[in-house]
Parts: structure tokens; C-alpha cells; sequence
């Protein structure tokens, strides 16, 4: 089993795929902690977990919060839209303020990629990605990762369809290095418009066809269109989207009886998926956010449980 | 690190292990309510093996649990690089039951303490004993065994190893010398 030596949380890119097993290996005595009466373990009692959003979210910070609580952690949640980033504090300076505040971990969300990177250089205390612009959004791609472990088993030869606006997904890009250090078949799936260039070089095949790519999938990773990114014009209507790129109960029907259906929400309903393929027995979109706060602990276990000086980087 | 004194043979630990299932019978004036928690790793095969003991003694089958402690650790801000998690198996409800906590050695009482904390988040059990094959001394908490296989009077520099077929292959139980003084480390 490997050793754990990451100060931080930036990216799956970093994680070999041993640390990626390891934390997936200690979300599963996390997930224990759901069906007990007391959900409440003393592990990082004393230890601080301060949040940072600068972009709205529901299922992330939510999440990040329960699972630190139930870890015996204080949390703070800064919101940023009363903070003194109104005031015109800057990014760096609101930081070095919730790390003098007290935060063992900073758990950030910022619009621009590279934000976490540059906090992770600033403060001296532990940073956990928890989504910058379209990089990367890691613990959503381990809480992928531990879903599709849950109910496969295991990752060799699966076949992956991530389908959507792959360009402006941090989702899709934690999947991504994810699923194919884990031995996964990755399939991109979206509008030429909203495919990145160069996108291949990751080790993912391109389609530009959903039905065809359903048909031999292991799961489908339907993701969010952003409409609050959507006003270049990429596409010419959500319309014509829906009726290409949509989950909808007839691709529903087309996917392997086996196969899962993931979302990692807010879904638009009747956008890039439809409410019939949601309510499907093969859906786990409810069970990805459990699983979320399941590894969010076995995550902050890992930075914060441990003796800071062991820690390389 | 060398091996200073072997302190059971597999005898000697079968021998342990039969007269405790008896005292732990005994005490408990039978079986009723009654069911084994191992504490990872070794106490595990240690509650599996008394259990068996149990039941064929009082014709019944015993329930066995297994316990992980680590989140309740006192020692995790020192250590470095983190202990791994395992699952904590417990497939009965623990209010109302007698729960007999196994463990393979008794040393600071750390991990008993954790194994408390652990057990009672689980909920209520209406008392909770503790069974141990070796007590080696040096507690830093005030906690007792109720059933001991074996008294070993130890020094903090030595390692006291219990060695089980289901895990290393044999039964057996040695002392080993630290080279470098100890840190006071449950086993």
C-alpha cells in the first residue's frame, strides 16, 4: 500500500495511482460512518478546516463541511460575498488571513485555474483544490472513481464515456487523469466546439457520436452544461444540444444493463440529461454525493490526521 | 531484531487461549447476551478462536465483531506518515450486549482506550470486559485486563510479538530487544 506524502490536494494529475487506491481503500471504513447513530469520530479534534468559495456550490462545500465535522474538525465557511473580498481584499490576502485565523486545511474554490496552486505557494497550511476554472476538481473525480469502484469492483478494461462540454470541465479532467492511471478506457463525448484541442494527449479517445459510444460503456459521466459559461456562442442552441449530447431514456435503453449512469449535479433536468435517465435504476447521482463526503474525510484524514513534519512536498 | 525469549509455544497459547474461554464463560455465569470484539489485527483471530471455544463449550454459536481503532488513535498528530483505516466489522447491535474486547497485548492501554471511545460511539452496551493473552505492563491510563493469558514482566526496550497461524503462519509468542530505546508503540 502506498505511503501518503502530499502536503496538498491540487490535482489527480499529481497522485500516482497507489495514492489514488489509497485514498479510495479509506473512503470505504469512512462510509461505515453513515449508517451509525453517532456520526462523529474525535480524529482531527482540534484541527481546522476553513472554506473558501469563490464560486457557488451546493454538493462540494456541503460536503466538505459534513465531512470534516464528522472527522471531530471545526469548520468555517467564508462566505466570499460578505467577506472583505467585497471591500477589495485580494485573493492572496484573504488567504493569508484564514490561515492566520487558525485554518489547518483551506479547502478552495476560485473561478481561474491555478488559483489552488498559487494559495498551496502562499500559506503554510495544507490546500484542497475543491475546483479552479476548467483544471481540475479533484476529490469530485475521486468520488467518481469511488462510486464506479463501489459498484465494479475495479477499473482494468472499463470503458468510460465522459460526455458533455469537455473544454470548460474541471470535472472531466480530474476523471480523466483519474480513470486512466487506474487502468480505465476513457471515451470524451461533446460538440467539436467544446472539445478541447489536444485533448487525446491525455490518453482519451475523442467521439463526437453519443449513441455509438454507449453502446460498450461501463458508465456514462454526464456532465453539467454550464450555461454561466455558455455565452461565446459555441453552440447553436441548448435545444439542438439536448437532442445530441442529452441523456435521455431512449440512450438510457441503448447503455448495457450494467452500465452506470453519473451525474456530478446540479443536474439541468432536460438538458444534458433527462429526468426519466436520472430517475433510472442504474443512476447514482444521489449515491455520488454520499460518496462524496466519504472521501472528503478519508481526503482530510490523510492531509490533516498525521505529523506535518513527514510531509515532503 | 533478535529474538530474546520465547514466552508460549503453540501449546502454551492453545492451553491460554482454553482457559480463558472457560473464565469468560465462568465469569459471565454463561452465555447469554454475550459476543466477542476483536481489536485489528491479531486481537481478530484471537476473538474468532475464543469464540469457537465458547460455543463449543455452551452448544451455541458466539457473535464476533472487529474493531478498527485507528480514527480513535491519541498518537496520530505523531505519527508520520498516517496509519491505513480498515473497516470496522460489527454485524450486531452493541446496546444491551456484553461485549468482551479481545486484544493480543496489553501494554500502555492506549489502544483500550481507543477501543472504547470506538465501541461506545456504536452505542450502549451494557458492560464491556476485556480480555488480553499477554500483559506486559507499563500502563500510562488506568485500565486492567479482566482475563490474561500470560503475566510478562517486560522492560520498555523489549517487543513483545504475538505470533498467530491465521496471520504469520505459527502460533507463538516472543520477546524481541529494541536496539534503540522504545517509543512506547502498542503493537
Amino acid at each position: 500500500m502506498a505511503v501518503w506524502r502530499h502536503k496538498h490536494l491540487l490535482g489527480l494529475a499529481d497522485l500516482t495511482a497507489e495514492e489514488i487506491e489509497l485514498v479510495l481503500s479509506l473512503a470505504g471504513p469512512c462510509k461505515e460512518i453513515f449508517g451509525r447513530e453517532i456520526k462523529k469520530l474525535p480524529t482531527l479534534r482540534g484541527k481546522t478546516v476553513i472554506t473558501l468559495f469563490f464560486e457557488p456550490s451546493t454538493r462540494t462545500r456541503t460536503s466538505f463541511e459534513v465531512a470534516a465535522k464528522w472527522l471531530g474538525a471545526d469548520v468555517v465557511n467564508l462566505s466570499v460575498a460578505q467577506s472583505s473580498v467585497a471591500k477589495g481584499e485580494s485573493f492572496i490576502d484573504t488567504a493569508k488571513t484564514v490561515e492566520a485565523a487558525g485554518a489547518d486545511v483551506i479547502v478552495v474554490r476560485h473561478a481561474i485555474a491555478g488559483a489552488a496552486k498559487l494559495l498551496a505557494e502562499t500559506v503554510r497550511c495544507s490546500v484542497i483544490n475543491a475546483g479552479d476554472g476548467a483544471h481540475e476538481h479533484p476529490t469530485q473525480g475521486l468520488l467518481d472513481l469511488y462510486t464506479i469502484k463501489e459498484r465494479k469492483g475495479g477499473f482494468h478494461g472499463l470503458r468510460v464515456v465522459i460526455v458533455g462540454d469537455i473544454m470548460h470541465s474541471r470535472v472531466a479532467r480530474s476523471d480523466i487523469w483519474g480513470l486512466t492511471k487506474l487502468g480505465a478506457k476513457v471515451t470524451v463525448v461533446g460538440p467539436p466546439t467544446l472539445m478541447p484541442p489536444g485533448i487525446e494527449t491525455l490518453g482519451v479517445e475523442v467521439a463526437y457520436e453519443l449513441d455509438a459510444a454507449l453502446a460498450r460503456a461501463d458508465g456514462v459521466n454526464v456532465l453539467r452544461l454550464q450555461l454561466e459559461r455558455q455565452k461565446k456562442g459555441l453552440f447553436p442552441s441548448v435545444r439542438e444540444y439536448a437532442r445530441l449530447y442529452g441523456m435521455n431514456a431512449e440512450r438510457a435503453r441503448r447503455l448495457p444493463p450494467d452500465a452506470l449512469i453519473m451525474h456530478p449535479g446540479p443536474t439541468n433536468l432536460g438538458v444534458e440529461i433527462t429526468e426519466e435517465a436520472a430517475c433510472d435504476p442504474r443512476a447514482v447521482i444521489t449515491t455520488q454525493v454520499s460518496n462524496g463526503v466519504a472521501v472528503r474525510m478519508a481526503l482530510l484524514y490523510l492531509l490533516a490526521g498525521g505529523k506535518e513534519d513527514g510531509l515532503l512536498s | 531484531m533478535p529474538i530474546k525469549a520465547e514466552v508460549m509455544d503453540a501449546g502454551d497459547l492453545r492451553r491460554a487461549l482454553f482457559r480463558l474461554s472457560r473464565e469468560i464463560v465462568e465469569h459471565n455465569k454463561g452465555v447469554e447476551d454475550l459476543a466477542l470484539v476483536g481489536i485489528r489485527t491479531r486481537g481478530v483471530p484471537l476473538a474468532q478462536r475464543l469464540a469457537g471455544l465458547i460455543g463449543e463449550q455452551e452448544g451455541t454459536r458466539i457473535q464476533v465483531g472487529v474493531l478498527d481503532i485507528t480514527f480513535y488513535r491519541d498518537d496520530l498528530s505523531l505519527l508520520s506518515p498516517q496509519p491505513v483505516v480498515h473497516q470496522s466489522e460489527i454485524p450486531f447491535r452493541v446496546a444491551e450486549k456484553k461485549i468482551v474486547l479481545v486484544d493480543d497485548v496489553l501494554y500502555t492501554g492506549r489502544t483500550v482506550r481507543a477501543a472504547l471511545d470506538a465501541l461506545m460511539d456504536l452505542g450502549r452496551p451494557r458492560l464491556i470486559q476485556l480480555a488480553v493473552l499477554i500483559d506486559r505492563g507499563h500502563r500510562e491510563l488506568p485500565i486492567r485486563a479482566d482475563y490474561v493469558g500470560k503475566n510478562v514482566p517486560t522492560s520498555r526496550r523489549e517487543v513483545v510479538h504475538v505470533l498467530l497461524k491465521e496471520i504469520d503462519g505459527e502460533d507463538r509468542v516472543v520477546i524481541e530487544e529494541l536496539s534503540a530505546p522504545s517509543v512506547g508503540k502498542e503493537t
